[in-house]
């Protein structure tokens, strides 16, 4: 039990809670805003890969940080628009297109990296983003370490989901959103565009998601690794329903899986001599699965998640 | 009434769905302060030029006419609600078209503020709140619309058409959900806003309130205009004559001999999907006797019919088939034990549309010997019986080898009635068993199931239509709320009784109730 409070108590701890769960933040409001307006993006793997490569590659490049920060989120709009072209103008399948734009877009991102960087045998290296000092506050004692020194992009996230909450519960933009992924007849009826809506609720989404790939590369490490988004973006979509689609329990979602993340790291430290290290890598996921199951059995999904809406036909 | 100024105008629409046409050269001219109403079979038209009208569908030919503030008629870009709804055009839909999980504010407010503001709820609220103490529209504006009762969602429909300042306000078979006493409270609203100066147009099958609301009557018939009339001035056979193009016999219904119960349930209760479908239901099925299940949907009846298919099992209480238990039996047991049943989604539970007529018509007896040789289906056997059965019950498709997903609802109705009829059934639960059809299907099918009690069959009749339980029942049962209450014979009983059990207002007349 020690152990635990042990763990619990450390500033460092807290931290990397929040620094584990940053780019799941952007990844799960990404994926909210699209399934909110009724369309599943399982491109988000893939457009993590794909914003983790472009903005590093951007830095790497010569551009600005926040220059690289603005090429991952126009890589993800991309493959976005893409998604949408299939699913939302197509009405293809959105499981089997959002599988193919992770497959296209992760291997788009490798051959890139291979091709822009030839002859490198490690992965080469840029100046990331380092934590704000924000006076007053990263000074605290505890509280300073633990919540207050964060890079940008963590605090970016935060403004984020304020910001997707107040678009989708204060504003008309918002209503017509909930209401395209409810039941798409309601705003056609009312005069505006549902496919006009789902796209840019497609392209916007995953402009966010790209941007949790950013942090990887840019944030909380330097450099750009094959392997390295390693399922975040589909815990992302787990994570989504956890949150019942809602931005506040999407931050808590996150935080939580990160706080698991950056327990099991430190109880492997501590007696990992005792227990495989698998069994720990292991608990974030098992935690995420046992969250869903008491979650998930009450979801109230958007009602039209899945399904195309063709103009003109009969319903 | 014609002398006041035409607030819309369609001019020659014609609109086909590949082969089929269905809309014709149509024109019809909608006066300020009218009401008129489109009358017309399933499939006569009506609601594909409703669609038009409103946008949703683009019309072949043809112009859409709306009266501008410039005093002269404007045609409407086709194919665009934006433009209608702008012209002053309100559409109520069949299916409503509302998002559920927003609040009956919010979907009023959908789309009538920009996108990129944060909105003015506090003004809307007011200009709704004046609407309804206007209309007499009242409902609670703040809950979600998913909580909200049938009737008070289409109260929210034309509050958001009121609310765009609608000129023309046009609502599809709006009565189909609602009780009779629903439906009376919406005429009033109805005539109150065509005072105020409202042009309303009113697409329905039902003659009855066609005549009680309306002005004007425009009778459509297989996408064609069959004829024009004012409502004062018509004859009620003539525009039924009109509606179904010939004289259809009505089906005379003797009175029932009943015998002995057959089915039977024992203070059954049932819960479904978290809410109590049913609770605590006795009812009980005699031979040579057809019993009415009265109610509007939703009300239970769809556990009932779970129930007796043996595709749902009571949480508690006993049902029981000639006095043995059958609570726990399976479909397969109930049909092998004479139970005959006519799903309500005909098309989606009565049929597997990609097999073919012959299949479907053998698909509760593939284990009889009648259809097997030496352990295998007799396919040629099945193709005999099916083509005796297309001949017999009139289906109407190319051959025993076509795709059921091919025929229209009132072909696989005849199907479904084969199929089951042909197996001289005991217990008969016919769900809907003609909703969507048109009058000779109706005629046909209403036939079948009174020959079958003849024969000494025990059926259950569910159905919203009252016009059809007055015309089939013996026995009226009303469902509400999970409760299914006796109303007694049908003779002697009144649309009125029946409308407040279905809202759950009345007790069932004394000396009936148990």
């Amino acid at each position: 039990m020690d152990v635990i409070f042990d763990i619990l108590g450390s500033a460092n701890f807290w931290a990397a809670a929040i620094r584990i769960a940053t780019p799941l933040i952007f990844g799960v409001l990404g994926a909210l805003i699209c399934e909110r307006a009724g369309v599943l993006n399982l491109g988000i793997e893939g457009i993590f890969v794909a914003g983790a490569m472009a903005g590093w590659l951007a830095v790497y490049l010569g551009a600005g940080l926040w220059g690289g920060v603005l090429v991952s989120a126009l890589a993800g709009a991309l493959f976005g628009l893409l998604h949408a072209f299939l699913t939302v103008i197509l009405g293809l399948s959105q499981h089997v297109s959002g599988i193919g734009i992770t497959l296209l877009a992760t291997s788009v991102s490798y051959f890139t990296y291979r091709t822009a960087l030839p002859d490198v045998t490690s992965p080469p290296r840029i100046a990331a983003f380092q934590p704000l000092n924000i006076p007053g506050l990263s000074d605290l004692p505890f509280f300073g370490p633990a919540l207050f020194q964060q890079t940008p992009l963590t605090f970016l996230a935060l403004v984020f989901v304020a910001l997707v909450a107040l678009v989708l519960y204060r504003t008309p933009l918002g209503l017509a959103i909930r209401a395209v992924g409810d039941n798409p007849a309601s705003v056609e009826a009312q005069g505006l565009s549902v496919v006009g809506l789902r796209i840019g609720a497609v392209v916007v989404g995953s402009a966010l998601m790209a941007l949790g790939g950013a942090f990887l590369t840019m944030s909380a490490f330097d450099a750009f690794f094959f392997g390295m988004v390693n399922g975040r973006g589909w815990i992302c979509i787990a994570l989504v329903v956890f949150a019942s689609w809602q931005p506040g329990k999407a931050l808590l979602g996150a935080l939580l899986f990160g706080a698991f993340d950056a327990f099991q790291i430190r109880l492997q430290a501590q007696i990992g001599q005792v227990v495989p290290g698998q069994v720990f890598l292991m608990l974030p996921y098992l935690l995420s699965i046992v969250a869903l199951i008491l979650v998930a059995r009450r979801a109230d999904y958007p009602r039209a998640l899945l399904q195309p809406w063709t103009k003109g036909q009969r319903h | 009434m014609t002398d006041a100024p035409v607030l819309l105008s369609l001019q020659n629409i014609t609109k086909r769905f590949g082969p089929l046409i269905a809309n014709n050269a149509i024109s019809l001219d909608l006066h300020r302060g009218e009401i008129l109403a489109l009358l017309g079979e399933n499939g006569a038209g009506k609601t594909t030029l409703m669609n038009i009208l409103f946008g949703h569908y683009v019309q072949d030919e043809g112009d859409v006419c709306v009266l501008g503030d410039d005093g002269a008629l404007a045609t409407l870009p086709p194919g665009s609600p934006g433009a209608a709804l702008k012209a002053g055009i309100g559409m109520v839909h069949q299916h409503f078209a509302l998002a559920e999980n927003l609040t009956g504010l919010a979907n009023i407010r959908l789309g009538t503020e920009p996108l990129l503001s944060f909105g003015r709820e506090s003004a809307a609220r007011a200009k709704v709140r004046k609407i309804i103490t206007e209309s007499g529209l009242d409902v609670d504006l703040d809950r979600r619309v998913a909580d909200l009762t049938v009737g008070e969602k289409q109260r929210i429909e034309i509050l958001k058409a009121l609310y765009r300042d609608a000129k023309v306000l046009i609502l599809d078979e709006p009565t189909a959900v609602l009780t009779p006493q629903e439906a009376e409270g919406l005429f009033v609203v109805l005539r109150r806003l065509a005072e105020n100066g409202l042009g309303v147009i009113f697409i329905s099958h039902k003659l009855g309130e066609v005549l009680s609301v309306s002005h004007r009557i425009l009778v459509l018939r297989a996408g064609t205009k069959a004829g024009e009339l004012v409502t004062a001035q018509a004859d009620r056979r003539a525009i039924a004559d009109l509606m179904v193009g010939k004289t259809v016999a009505e089906v005379v219904r003797v009175p029932a001999a009943p015998g002995k119960i057959l089915l039977e349930f024992d203070n059954v209760s049932l819960q479904s999907g978290g809410r109590q479908a049913l609770s605590r239901v006795n009812l009980q099925l005699r031979a040579g006797e057809v019993v009415g299940l009265a109610g509007v949907s939703g009300n239970g009846q769809s556990g009932i019919a779970a129930l007796i298919s043996g595709l749902a099992v009571p949480n508690s209480g006993a049902m029981r088939l000639y006095g043995q238990d059958v609570t726990r039996a399976s479909p397969r047991d109930l049909v092998n034990a004479g139970v005959a049943r006519m799903p309500e989604d005909r098309q989606h539970d009565g049929v597997v549309g990609t097999m073919s007529v012959a299949d479907n018509i053998a698909i509760e007896d593939v284990r009889s010997p009648a259809f097997s040789k030496m352990g295998l289906l007799d396919r040629k056997a099945m193709r005999e019986r099916a083509t005796a059965a297309i001949a017999g019950y009139d289906v109407r498709c190319p051959g025993p080898d076509a795709e059921a997903r091919l025929l229209s609802g009132g072909n696989v109705q005849k199907l479904i009635l084969a199929r089951v009829l042909e197996r001289d059934p005991r217990v008969i639960l016919a769900n809907q068993p003609t909703r969507g059809l048109d009058v000779g299907a109706q005629a046909e099918v209403h036939r079948r199931i009174l020959a079958a009690r003849d024969r000494g069959a025990a059926v259950l009749v569910i159905s919203e239509d009252l016009d059809e339980l007055f015309a089939l029942a013996d026995r009226f049962l009303v469902a509400h709320a999970g409760e299914v209450s006796d109303a007694g014979p049908s003779d002697g009983l009144d649309r009125g009784t029946i409308g407040l059990m279905m809202a759950g207002q009345a007790r069932p007349p004394v000396g009936i109730a148990s």
